[in-house]
């Protein structure tokens, strides 16, 4: 690895969704410097466009069709492109592109209509799909850096409202908190292993066991400040609490974006680092993980709180923030669930199948929030949902369909995603754990539930305006939301090729 | 890919009669008409299951098998059958939709297309936990059938709907959620997630769990099942939803959706966890007593006529799982054909509460009185149909609650008493239902707004009137249906306790 490696010892074709997504937006930054104020659709247009081909490069290699790498190494290790990185890549493509959707005519209406937004949006992205194909801890913290910078631009972006600046300025210190946490973390296991790459670390981790070595505590607390930085990038309780204020205040567009894509890369890198590089750190010589235990702790503190928190909103943006971390808490359950060895795969792959459920669901959900929003960011209330189903039986029945499938009740991704993920904790013996997510989605039904009855069993004057670029990412939500419900295999196929581990 | 059976078609009628009346229907009219020919044309196809089936064969008959999820590790399929536990509760349900659909033609005013919808994904729903044999097929189902209903009652329900529509999907939906963990355990451990592989495992000893693991999932089974009955004491969401809801929802609630419960712990509970079914009987048993003296006393002392009815269910879903407990043949076929007959003179009476309701927008026994004289062809049918449910012999009541105590008496698992509590419960039911029927059919008509009350209106009547037919098919013929179920359910009490013995020879 000495010397200055070849451009093909670079193996650039294994990343050929990311690296050409970054070319594209560099490039768009510059094309929407011509692109006249009035004439933003384009900027739009375009980035829909390069969204579109890197959904397509991402989509190749799981239909079977192109293969540019099958579990192969891009940049020395730094970057794996598996079928995990396909899964994440897909699924936070399609969220970006709903997400351009949603956005276009709400920065029209709240007079914020200005190209930064697209490019920022695609780096974003771009961060997202660097932490699933994250081979190397440095890696993670760059893709999280990447990820994480323009979301704390976008939550301002509807400057001068005060709301909007203070969300910003509050995702941006704790954010920048929680990545000090993540380097330190870094640094500890780097202390502990001598190595960054996953796969040296498996390496070592292998030998600390195996030697019974001191260093395994300093890894202990490594990886501790890890899932301290991460927890906070998918608002797991207690790393929570900037989620709802952020939520609120951000423009309703963003919201819709990253409640998902933030939480994509998070989980990614989770699954990444602890399920593959460190799911053999067993201090007792077993074969389950020693951060287990505080991960599923972890999994039941977020699913309760998140849940119980959430009856009393009467804001649909706050409601769906602590839904948000609520779901956070189901996902959870699925990387405890990695952290025994022999459940590894069946985890990670149940994380991603809740992931793309969760995607399509939450941002149809927020869509369905723009939708009734006026473009003073108010009614939002849960008010502004009664008797919709008279009014707007399309939005109404759109809305309920996800409000059922954040609830899990069949029919619906979101009951796929939590079979799999309750499936993958009953295989991994974390049955309490399993039996705490079933009651507190019993929970969450009731305001779910609430929702649906304010729209279909009362009476009211609510208003939404649907314009055609955001009923198509409500239908398209939707119909995604019902697909993944009743076809499950296309998840289950999806996801099927995915394996995480490392040696033997 | 194996033919395409007559199961599946009579399963996906409703469906593909509720996208063609999307596509096609315009008008009010239109919807009502087309969801009931679609209800009809379903009932039409399952008469062809009662004539394609096999009495002489035990197991599923006319099976449906195409794998849906495939892992590395397990399976889930598309599996759908009928046997003869199941095959009188689908035709059940096709017996009973048309009349729900019809007796709505006129109350259902408003939103008449969504009502519509709502109905035949409830049928499509309801068909499905019947004919289902994969765990995870049969889950969807079951959850499923809360969605529609949740609608329903929430809708076109009475004052109290939105609680009453609430309560009825979280208390129903915490008990399948357990279910759904013991499902999961199942499939992990089995690697499947259709029953009859599952059982077959069970029998060749290639899945074997410890007796504590058994009773867990049985628990865990149960209790999803005994609220859906609903066993006492997990009572409480049922008189809610049944007063709540629109009469056709309480006829859908009574008729069918109570035999959810009944029909899970007889394909479920039975076969997959026989140690803990012979363990736990007695107590199930002490439970369904409870219910049945409950039911009926409640019964009695309600003001409401829909109240009544709806305690008076209690009762009787009580005798069906007192039957089901005495574990063999006799208390399970009583139990299977009283499931049928609870919903036809439930769902009945549920029709003809709604009648009166409809013309006087009350259901307080008080408000009525001499209504044989106003109404005197209502009134005939109404006695009919209350001697029935009362279990007067030569009707189809009789038939079910009397080898419900035959079964009971003789069984092996549960002492006399049960049957001696039992037959108090029938004597209750006299009482309760006479009284009902005295106050408000006979006396003297002497309410000024009860003097001109219209007789039934076409409606009304064919809604009634195959009601009323089946309640003397049942009563005088019953062994055509008895013949259906003996193979199926002497194979279950043979398995059930011959695993009890093999057990114990270990």
């Amino acid at each position: 690895m000495s010397g200055v490696p070849s451009l093909s010892d670079l193996n650039l074709a294994a990343t050929l969704p990311v690296s050409f997504l970054a070319l594209y937006a560099c490039l768009l930054m510059i094309v929407d410097l011509f692109v006249p104020r009035t004439r933003k659709h384009i900027t739009a247009g375009l980035t829909m466009l390069g969204l579109g081909i890197a959904l397509v490069l991402a989509l190749l290699p799981l239909a079977g069709a192109a293969r540019f790498g099958d579990g192969e190494r891009a940049f020395g290790g730094m970057y794996i492109a598996d079928s995990f990185s396909d899964g994440v890549n897909v699924i936070v493509l399609i969220t970006a592109l709903l997400g351009v959707m949603v956005a276009y005519n709400y920065l029209d209406r709240i007079q914020r209509q200005r190209g930064e937004y697209y490019s920022l949006l695609l780096f974003t992205t771009l961060g997202v799909m660097m932490m699933g194909a994250a081979g190397d801890l440095v890696v993670v913290f760059v893709a999280l850096e990447l990820l994480s910078i323009p979301l704390y631009i976008l939550s301002g972006f509807r400057r001068p409202q005060e709301a909007s600046e203070e969300s910003a300025l509050k995702y941006f210190i704790l954010g920048a908190f929680a990545s000090g946490f993540l380097v330190y973390g870094i640094a500890l296991i780097y202390g502990a292993t001598g190595v960054t790459d996953f796969e040296g670390i498996w390496a070592a981790v292998e030998e600390i066991v195996a030697e019974d070595a001191s260093s395994k505590y300093l890894l202990l607390v490594g990886a501790g400040l890890l899932l301290v930085g991460l927890g906070f990038k998918v608002a797991a309780v207690p790393f929570h609490m900037w989620t709802p204020d952020v939520y609120q205040g951000a423009p309703t567009s963003v919201v819709a974006y990253m409640s998902v894509a933030a939480k994509v890369g998070g989980f990614a890198a989770l699954v990444r680092v602890l399920g593959s590089g460190m799911v053999n750190f067993a201090l007792d010589g077993g074969l389950v993980a020693a951060w287990q235990d505080t991960v599923w702790l972890i999994a039941a503190l977020t699913m309760i709180l998140g849940n119980f928190v959430a009856i009393v909103q009467s804001d649909l943006k706050r409601l769906l923030a602590y839904s948000s971390i609520a779901h956070a808490g189901y996902m959870l359950i699925g990387v405890a669930a990695a952290g025994s060895a022999p459940v590894a795969d069946e985890a990670a792959r149940a994380v991603i199948m809740y992931l793309m459920a969760y995607a399509f669901t939450n941002v149809g959900a927020f869509a369905v929030v723009i939708a009734v929003e006026r473009d003073d960011a108010s009614n939002t209330g849960l008010e502004s949902m009664r008797g919709l189903a008279v009014k707007q039986p399309l939005l109404a029945a759109s809305m309920a369909i996800f409000m059922f499938s954040l609830t899990g009740i069949p029919l619906t991704a979101g009951f796929i995603g939590k079979w799999f993920v309750f499936k993958a904790a009953i295989a991994a013996d974390l049955i309490p754990v399993a039996v705490v997510g079933v009651l507190t989605s019993l929970i969450s039904a009731f305001y779910y539930l609430r929702i649906v009855w304010y729209m279909y069993f009362e009476s009211g004057e609510s208003e939404a305006h649907v314009p055609v670029p955001l009923a198509w990412a409500i239908s398209i939500a939707a119909v995604g939301t019902l697909l993944l419900g009743i076809f499950p295999y296309l998840l289950s196929d999806m996801t099927h090729k995915i394996t995480l581990a490392f040696g033997p | 890919m194996e033919d395409i059976s007559l199961v599946t078609v009579v399963l996906m009628l409703p469906l593909a009669g509720l996208v063609l009346m999307m596509l096609f229907s315009r008008t009010e009219q239109a919807y009502k008409w087309a969801a009931l020919v679609t209800s009809l044309v379903t009932f039409g196809a399952s008469l062809l299951l009662v004539r394609n089936f096999d009495t002489s064969a035990a197991g599923l008959q006319m099976v449906h098998r195409v794998d849906w999820i495939t892992a590395d590790s397990f399976t889930i399929r598309y599996y759908v059958g009928v046997d003869g536990i199941s095959l009188w509760l689908v035709l059940l349900t096709t017996f009973i939709m048309p009349l729900a659909i019809l007796a709505s033609f006129n109350p259902i005013k408003d939103r008449v297309r969504l009502y519509y919808i709502f109905m035949l994904l409830m049928e499509w729903a309801m068909l499905g936990v019947f004919v289902a044999q994969d765990l995870f097929l049969f889950y969807i189902f079951w959850e499923v059938t809360l969605v529609p209903m949740y609608f329903l009652i929430g809708i076109w329900g009475a004052e109290e709907r939105i609680y009453a529509a609430i309560k009825f999907f979280l208390y129903t939906m915490a008990g399948s959620l357990l279910m759904l963990l013991a499902i999961l355990w199942l499939g992990n451990e089995a690697g499947t997630f259709s029953v009859p592989d599952i059982l077959a495992k069970l029998e060749s000893g290639e899945l074997a769990f410890s007796t504590a693991t058994g009773r867990w999932l049985f628990l865990a089974f149960a209790i999803a099942f005994a609220i859906k009955v609903p066993m006492w004491p997990l009572h409480s969401w049922l008189p809610d939803a049944h007063v709540q809801a629109p009469t056709a929802g309480s006829v859908i609630l009574a008729g069918v959706l109570l035999k959810m419960g009944t029909y899970g712990f007889v394909r479920f509970n039975l076969p997959l966890f026989p140690e803990a079914s012979k363990t736990f009987a007695p107590y199930m048993a002490v439970l369904a007593v409870i219910g049945i003296i409950y039911g009926a006393w409640v019964s009695y002392g309600q003001k409401d006529v829909k109240k009544l009815v709806a305690y008076s269910s209690i009762s009787h879903l009580g005798f069906v799982m007192l039957g089901i407990f005495a574990l063999n043949p006799a208390g399970i076929q009583g139990g299977i054909l009283q499931m049928v007959n609870h919903g036809i003179s439930t769902g009945g009476l549920f029709l003809l509460v709604g009648v009166l309701y409809e013309r006087r927008h009350t259901k307080l026994m008080s408000a009525f009185g001499g209504i044989w004289r106003a109404m005197p062809l209502y009134s005939g049918i109404a006695l009919v149909i209350v001697l029935s449910s009362m279990g007067l012999p030569g009707l189809n009541g009789f038939v079910g609650e009397f080898t419900i105590l035959l079964g009971s008496a003789g069984s092996s698992v549960l002492s006399w008493w049960f049957t001696f509590f039992g037959a108090i419960g029938i004597i209750l039911a006299a009482i309760y239902l006479l009284y009902m029927f005295n106050t408000v059919f006979m006396g003297a008509l002497d309410k000024e707004e009860n003097k001109h009350l219209p007789d039934l209106n076409w409606q009304e009547l064919w809604s009634l009137v195959p009601i009323l037919v089946m309640v003397f098919v049942i009563g005088l013929q019953a062994g055509y249906f008895f013949e259906y179920m003996d193979g199926s359910v002497k194979e279950l009490v043979d398995y059930v306790n011959g695993y009890v013995l093999s057990a114990a020879g270990h």
